[in-house]
């Protein structure tokens, strides 16, 4: 069973970054192997004359996949509430993934300004999808204010380190069991996508882990594949852990040969 | 008249934020714009007036994660 974002299911549980590939024709091959529930966007200073943004634009269009855009590099709630808004009108969706930074060698949420920023677009109706930590009480506050989808870091953005905090992205699943969770950020390799469906999240976000793969395309449709192991995984409800071993193999009828 | 649009200075003659637009040769291109740090939507371009030395900042869609 799909979880609704905002009101909307998405065809996939992954979602997939636009950014740092080699080119834009390995971007739009990494798009149709990973077959992505969205891609993010974002702005950036357009020059007259060179439109790269334009050019990006009619490629996103043309791919058919909807569009997720972020504040991403916003440092103040100001910032990132203005780019929200001129995303909002660029991309004609109220769609916006909330990203104020607070520190530069992890790039970690300012989790004060992302709460402020969270209410002041959640009231002129936007649809928020905080960047945050695990925080329990943070994510008590972004649902305060307005949040109806939360996305905790794996690990730092760009770190491909995968879920550095198993026990406290397992405690918010715990939580919240009835918000949409995706985690975000960290992600290295498929199997950290597929333990994050494995813990109950309902997608995962990733965009350096395939970007800056050898072959992009390739990765993609490896990333495709570990979040619909993950999220099958997570249906046919994983066995209990325990601490000291069990025999698989019955040990009635052995045969006494000792 | 000069203002900075994009962390460039332009002289211009437009003296509003939609014959700027048309002037600095962004027209039909898909864009927000603000004017000293505050949004404005692209309907209120027309009646936005713009004075010397006013920052401006046009952005258009960009790669992200």
């Amino acid at each position: 069973m799909s979880a609704e974002f905002y009101g909307t299911t998405l065809s996939s549980p992954l979602m997939l970054g636009t950014a740092q590939y080699p080119s834009p024709d390995i971007l739009r091959a990494a798009v149709l192997a990973a077959q992505p529930g969205v891609v993010t966007v974002s702005l950036r200073r357009e020059g007259a004359r060179a439109r790269a943004g334009q050019a990006f634009w009619s490629l996103i269009q043309e791919l058919g996949v909807p569009v997720l855009p972020n504040t991403a590099g916003c440092h103040t709630v100001k910032e990132a509430v203005t780019t929200a808004h001129m995303a909002r009108e660029v991309f004609g969706t109220d769609w916006i993934k909330l990203e104020v930074i607070g520190e530069q060698d992890t790039l970690q949420p300012d989790v004060f300004g992302l709460v402020e920023a969270a209410r002041i677009l959640a009231e002129d109706g936007f649809k928020v999808f905080p960047y945050t930590t695990e925080d329990l009480v943070v994510a008590e506050r972004l649902m305060a204010a307005g949040c109806e989808v939360l996305m905790p870091w794996g690990a730092p953005i760009g770190s491909g380190r995968g879920l550095n905090n198993v026990f406290g992205l397992r405690a918010l699943r715990a939580h919240f069991p009835g918000v949409p969770l995706v985690v975000d950020a960290g992600i290295g390799v498929p199997s950290h996508a597929a333990q994050a469906l494995e813990l109950g999240y309902d997608a995962v976000l990733i965009n350096t882990a395939v970007a800056k793969a050898g072959d992009p395309a390739l990765m993609a449709r490896a990333f495709r594949l570990a979040v619909e192991a993950g999220a099958l995984a997570r249906t046919a409800d994983p066995m209990e852990e325990r601490d000291m071993a069990a025999p698989s193999t019955p040990l009635a009828g052995k045969a006494l040969l000792g | 008249m000069k203002l900075v649009v994009n962390d460039e200075t332009h002289e211009v003659s437009a003296r509003t934020l939609a014959a700027l637009i048309d002037e600095l040769g962004y027209s039909g291109a898909r864009i927000a714009t603000a004017l000293d740090g505050v949004f404005v939507p692209a309907p209120q371009r027309e009646r936005t007036p713009i004075i010397e030395g006013m920052r401006v900042e046009i952005v258009a869609p960009m790669q992200g994660g």
